[in-house]
């Protein structure tokens, strides 16, 4: 095919593995780490070595939702929050003033140290080779099986993938992380090279091989803010921001007292006026405004034009300047991405207080890639017309590292379930901001790069960032990325939880004179009756530390069941307000619609509702409720149907 | 698993005798167990066996009784949706049904969602499965119906009123959540921001406070039962609509023919809801405004469910009385014999000779032989002295008004009065919603719990006016908060 310039015929290099991941991104290192790790010969494709866990926008790892992100991919047994806690520079704890809900870890990363220590743990991983080459191929063969629901609805079945030199490596399923390098195009002022992130080496070829097989493909853009030299920089004129004086870990795995390191500073300043009268004297050369970029943006992620564009308003933006690492003076200036020309770039940069003689080390620029509409996957990260291919990352139209991290890590998992012949996991949304991910990206319109926010969790109270273990170590065990040591002192964990809980429950104070003396002295009003220890605890001018005090029962306790306990006693009666709406979903979820039912035999369904089924072919009731245009009433039609259905096939098969 | 208890009237709301109330669900016997009495004034319903029926009295929550009824007790799996099921046979009537089936959402049952008893009924084995198809046409097309018929009863200010509160909502969570996202650009404690927040939802609860009273006496719908008054001018039309309403709307005075266009108001008398057209006063007019108002009057009067006729009594009948009872005399009607403060020239009589003599031009089918007779019959019974300025008659006007609505005199399609229900339940939710955001806030929660409530209220607002919440939030977000790196 020309489509694949690769060298054909009987020379080319065979070889077998289980499992192929394209792409050696931070969702193809997890996808390829889990398959190894679960003792599944696995090849990970990279176009350059160099590029393993690159991070080609922002240095740090975390944030708002991507922290608990991070969480989650730890306690399922995935790598990320180790690797950052071997290589952060700077950690704080978000929001640390709000409820427990919205506590964000995010840490800044020495970026080459990121990279080189993933690349080790990969290179050091049984079962996981190391492959740099471009796949241009996918390998397919038809297929008609039949699934435990009925006949399932995937015609094709993968077999393998070629590489541009004409390589075949023959396996039982591929994970696509292709990133930002499908068909990618840089964008800098009226500059435009074809390449991928950082100047690498894009991937042209692949995009055909998957229209060809039916695969939709849309066009996302996303951009990055130039690196300035740090000695060019006046910190002076700059506000410091430092790290916590306690470092949080993100790994539930690493020992806390391994992460108080010495940590260096970011630095806060602004736009102002000078600098977005410029913006607007250039918007003719921006490549956007000028219409040459075709891919859609993320709203979230605005370019500093886009900002000053759409919120003519605001006299300034604020502007984080951060260390790219510890050897390199390289800065990366945080909330002023761009794709305005090189010199348009120099003299906007120039006016921001402290940065008047900065020198650009790389420039900002907007890039464009291909991805798909991932509404054609599975929530277990499965194509649904073709079996044994999975995907994950900013290819399935999300952004960000963590985000990436965390679909790697599912398909990675869902791939190596399914060639045990196992069933796959599916978080839900009450389980996991991984389940609200993925069910947001298979399930919604998505027009724009996802991002996860924890405004999108319904039941962000439970899925919180301190109980990402208690709530995911077990799946994590099951799998087998967990090991038996540390599920084990989980569920001890949870134990000594629930027994705390218990205790000031049942333990009552009275009105004794020392303990109005203490409830006086820290605001609280005296007691009337007796009260238990639990009902001081939700006053919220006291919390667990204080009530030491009074509490001579109490027996010493790690940090983090205390953490938990204090929670589940303080916000009681909103987690259990969530545990019944839980209730609910799960009646929805629960009831699973068979791959093959035919919409077009549901007569009562609205016309537009029918047609959303059928593009979405969603895999319970649960999913298909949460589909824009299917409301309600076609809900209750279709639980009919199903009921109906059901028992049709029952009678079918036993005839058979 | 457990399911939530759903309620309904069974049948149709409007007709006479007996109406049949429907509870279905895991709680139907401890909702109804709540309201209902023996005829020793116990609560005894618990104790039921299974499909027996039961003589008692349905309370409120003052233990006052509301009507004399009878409740069957089936428990499950045999009833009709095959879960406990009980049914309340009370007194028909719109008044009766609705306060029973509002009872009964009090006592802890949500009202059915369109078809929900005949899907549960579906879904429990209890129907058979050839019959799916149908079951889901019956489900399809009443929640068709329900949707088109709440959007359109809704009053367009009061739909404008939600979507203000709903913008202001969703502006709100978007700014929390926007400030959650992004902690270092927006920082809510120093804003006091809870203190500003406290401020806008005591604002929204005043709101909502005033449409569930609206929604109480019908002000929120644009459905009723279309009432026109007519008269000759200056005969006390507008007199009477003051009345109903209860507020000088239409302007009065001395001088004839002062109403030249038609008001227009809705009134609730004891939970019926009228919408009442007050018109000019018909007579022979060379007055060109006054001959259009005479004329939409006409008009009115074809499309009305009751015609309220006022007659000046001191003035004796004319000719154009006589037009007049030819308009009407087809219609559901209502003559008050006004100003009967005044000396009386009309009388009962006088009325029946009068509409006696008005010929049927195209009623020559010979219903009857005696037709004429007939037609002055029409009115009896339906005849009330009334004096506007001494406030005589109008309760036995209005005690005839509401045994001809129950009595099935007057036929109105009842979908209105659910819908009505429908939205009450929903305003309340959201009022419920933003009392605890206000809890929230003054408990010193985090920021972060405000939203779960305000997002309650956002989305049972919606309802009402057939909005759901999708991506509303993200869009709001990103749409007027400057976000990100």
């Amino acid at each position: 095919m020309e489509k694949c310039m690769s060298i054909g015929n009987k020379n080319q290099i065979r070889e077998k593995y289980d499992v192929c991941v394209v792409g050696a991104g931070h969702a193809g290192c997890e996808a390829a780490l889990a398959c190894a790790r679960l003792g599944l010969e696995t090849i990970i494709f990279t176009v350059s070595v160099d590029s393993i866990a690159l991070m080609p926008c922002n240095p740090n790892i975390g944030g708002t939702s991507k922290g608990h992100l991070v969480r989650e991919i730890d306690a399922l047994g995935g790598e990320m929050g180790r690797n950052i806690d071997k290589t952060f520079i700077q950690s704080k704890m978000l929001n640390k003033s709000k409820g427990p809900a919205v506590h964000s870890l995010r840490a800044q990363a020495d970026k080459a140290e990121y990279t080189r220590h993933m690349r080790k743990v990969l290179e050091n991983q049984e079962h996981l080779t190391i492959k740099q080459a471009e796949v241009c191929e996918l390998l397919t063969e038809s297929y008609d099986g039949y699934s435990e629901s009925g006949k399932s609805v995937a015609t094709k079945i993968i077999t393998g993938v070629k590489t541009f030199t004409g390589a075949v490596y023959e396996c039982q399923a591929v994970i696509l992380c292709t990133g930002t390098y499908l068909k990618a195009r840089c964008l800098c002022g009226e500059a435009i090279t074809y390449t991928g992130p950082n100047g690498l080496q894009p991937a042209n070829h692949l995009t055909d091989s998957l229209k060809s097989l039916g695969i939709e493909i849309r066009r996302f853009k996303t951009g990055t803010p130039a690196r300035m030299d740090g000695r060019t920089i006046d910190y002076s004129k700059m506000e410091e921001q430092f790290g916590d004086e306690r470092v949080v870990p993100f790994s539930f795995s690493t020992n806390p007292e391994d992460v108080q390191i010495e940590q260096v500073s970011c630095w806060l300043t602004y736009t102002n006026e000078k600098t977005h009268e410029i913006i607007k004297d250039n918007l003719d050369r921006s490549p956007i405004y000028a219409g040459i970029i075709e891919g859609t943006g993320p709203r979230y992620c605005p370019s500093i034009e886009d900002k000053v564009v759409k919120f003519a308003d605001k006299e300034r933006h604020q502007v984080f300047i951060e260390p790219e690492g510890i050897h390199t003076n390289e800065m990366y200036v945080g909330g002023m991405s761009s794709s305005l020309p090189e010199d348009v770039q120099l003299a906007m940069y120039r006016t921001v207080p402290g940065l008047e003689n900065c020198k650009i080390v790389r420039n900002a620029y907007a890039i464009e890639y291909d991805c798909i509409n991932p509404r054609q996957l599975y929530p277990t990260l499965e194509f649904k017309d073709i079996k044994g291919l999975f995907s994950g990352g900013q290819f399935n139209g999300s952004s960000g590292y963590e985000e990436a991290a965390a679909q790697g890590l599912i398909a990675g998992i869902n791939a190596s379930l399914t060639i045990f012949g196992k069933k796959p996991i599916v978080l839900d949304r009450s389980q996991a901001y991984i389940g609200v991910l993925i069910d947001d990206l298979v399930t919604k319109e998505n027009l724009e790069p996802y991002r996860m926010m924890t405004s999108r969790a319904e039941y962000r109270l439970l899925l919180r960032q301190d109980n990402a273990d208690l709530r995911l170590r077990e799946i994590g065990y099951e799998v087998g990325l967990v090991s038996k040591e540390l599920y084990e002192s989980t569920l001890c964990k949870k134990k000594l939880i629930a027994q705390e809980v218990q205790r000031l429950k049942n333990t009552v104070i009275g009105a004794a004179k020392e303990n109005q003396d203490f409830l006086t002295s820290h605001g609280s009003s005296t007691l009337k009756t007796a009260a238990t220890l639990a009902e001081l605890i939700c006053r919220p001018e006291l919390n667990y530390e204080l009530l030491a005090e009074i509490d001579f029962a109490r027996k010493p306790l790690p940090c983090d069941v205390v953490e938990q306990t204090e929670i589940e006693i303080k916000y009681e009666g909103y987690i259990e307000r969530q545990l019944r709406q839980v209730e609910q979903y799960k009646k929805m979820e629960s009831k699973k619609i068979p791959a093959d039912l035919d919409y077009n035999d549901i007569s009562s369904l609205r016309l537009e509702a029918r047609q959303k089924l059928i593009a979405y072919q969603p895999v319970s009731v649960g999913q298909a409720s949460r589909i824009s245009g299917v409301s309600p009433a076609d809900i209750s039609v279709l639980l009919v149907y199903l009921e109906h259905f059901s028992h049709k096939k029952n009678v079918l098969y036993k005839e058979i | 698993m457990k399911t939530d208890t759903i309620a309904a009237v069974a049948t149709a709301m409007s007709d006479s005798g007996i109406g049949i109330i429907r509870v279905s669900g895991d709680d139907a016997v401890v909702v109804v167990d709540r309201i209902y009495r023996n005829a020793k004034k116990e609560r005894v319903l618990m104790k039921y066996n299974s499909h027996t029926i039961h003589y008692g009295f349905i309370v409120d929550k003052d233990e006052t009784i509301v009507d004399e009824v009878m409740v069957s007790v089936m428990r499950a799996p045999r009833s009709y949706t095959a879960e406990d099921t009980v049914e309340i046979n009370c007194h028909g009537g719109i008044l009766m049904m609705q306060k029973i089936l509002a009872l009964c959402v009090w006592s802890g049952a949500r009202i059915a969602e369109p078809g929900e008893f005949t899907k549960r009924a579906f879904l429990n084995g209890r129907i058979d499965l050839s019959k799916a198809e149908a079951v889901m046409d019956v489900i399809h097309a009443k929640s068709e119906f329900a949707l088109q018929s709440s959007v359109k009863q809704l009053k367009g200010s009061v739909s404008d009123i939600i979507n203000k509160m709903r913008e202001e909502i969703i502006y709100e969570i978007a700014y929390i959540e926007s400030a959650l996202d992004d902690p270092e650009h927006f920082d809510l404690e120093s804003e006091g921001y809870g203190d500003k927040l406290l401020i806008i939802v005591d604002r929204l609860k005043e709101h909502i406070q005033s449409l569930i009273q609206s929604a109480d006496d019908g002000r929120m719908l644009s459905e009723g039962i279309r009432t026109v008054i007519v008269g000759k001018p200056n005969a006390g039309k507008s007199s009477l609509l003051n009345k109903l309403v209860g507020q000088e709307r239409a302007i009065v005075t001395e001088i004839a023919g002062t109403t030249r266009d038609i008001l227009e108001e809705r009134v609730s008398i004891d939970g019926i809801i009228f919408r009442i057209l007050d018109t000019a006063g018909i007579h022979s007019t060379e007055d060109v405004v006054e001959k259009i108002g005479v004329e939409k009057a006409k008009s009115a009067v074809e499309e009305a469910d009751l015609v309220l006729y006022v007659i000046d009594s001191s003035i004796a009948l004319d000719d154009d009385d006589k037009d007049i009872f030819n308009i009407i005399q087809d219609k559901n009607t209502l003559i008050l014999l006004n100003k009967s403060d005044l000396s009386i020239r009309v009388t009962e009589e006088d009325i029946y000779s009068f509409a006696a003599i008005v010929q049927k031009p195209n009623s020559s089918t010979g219903i009857s032989k005696s037709g004429e007779e007939k037609n002055g019959d029409k009115y009896q019974n339906r005849i009330i002295r009334t004096s506007m300025r001494e406030k005589d008659g109008i309760e036995l006007f209005l005690k005839t008004v509401k045994e001809m609505f129950f009595h099935g005199n007057i036929v109105y399609n009842d979908e209105v009065y659910i819908t009505n229900m429908r939205h009450k339940e929903a305003f309340e939710e959201a009022y419920d919603s933003l009392v605890k955001v206000k809890e929230t806030i003054i408990c010193q929660m985090p920021e972060d719990f405000y939203t779960i409530d305000l997002m309650n209220a956002y989305e049972k607002l919606g309802l009402i006016i057939g909005e759901s919440v999708e991506d509303d939030l993200v869009n709001e977000i990103f749409g007027k908060f400057c976000m990100g790196k």
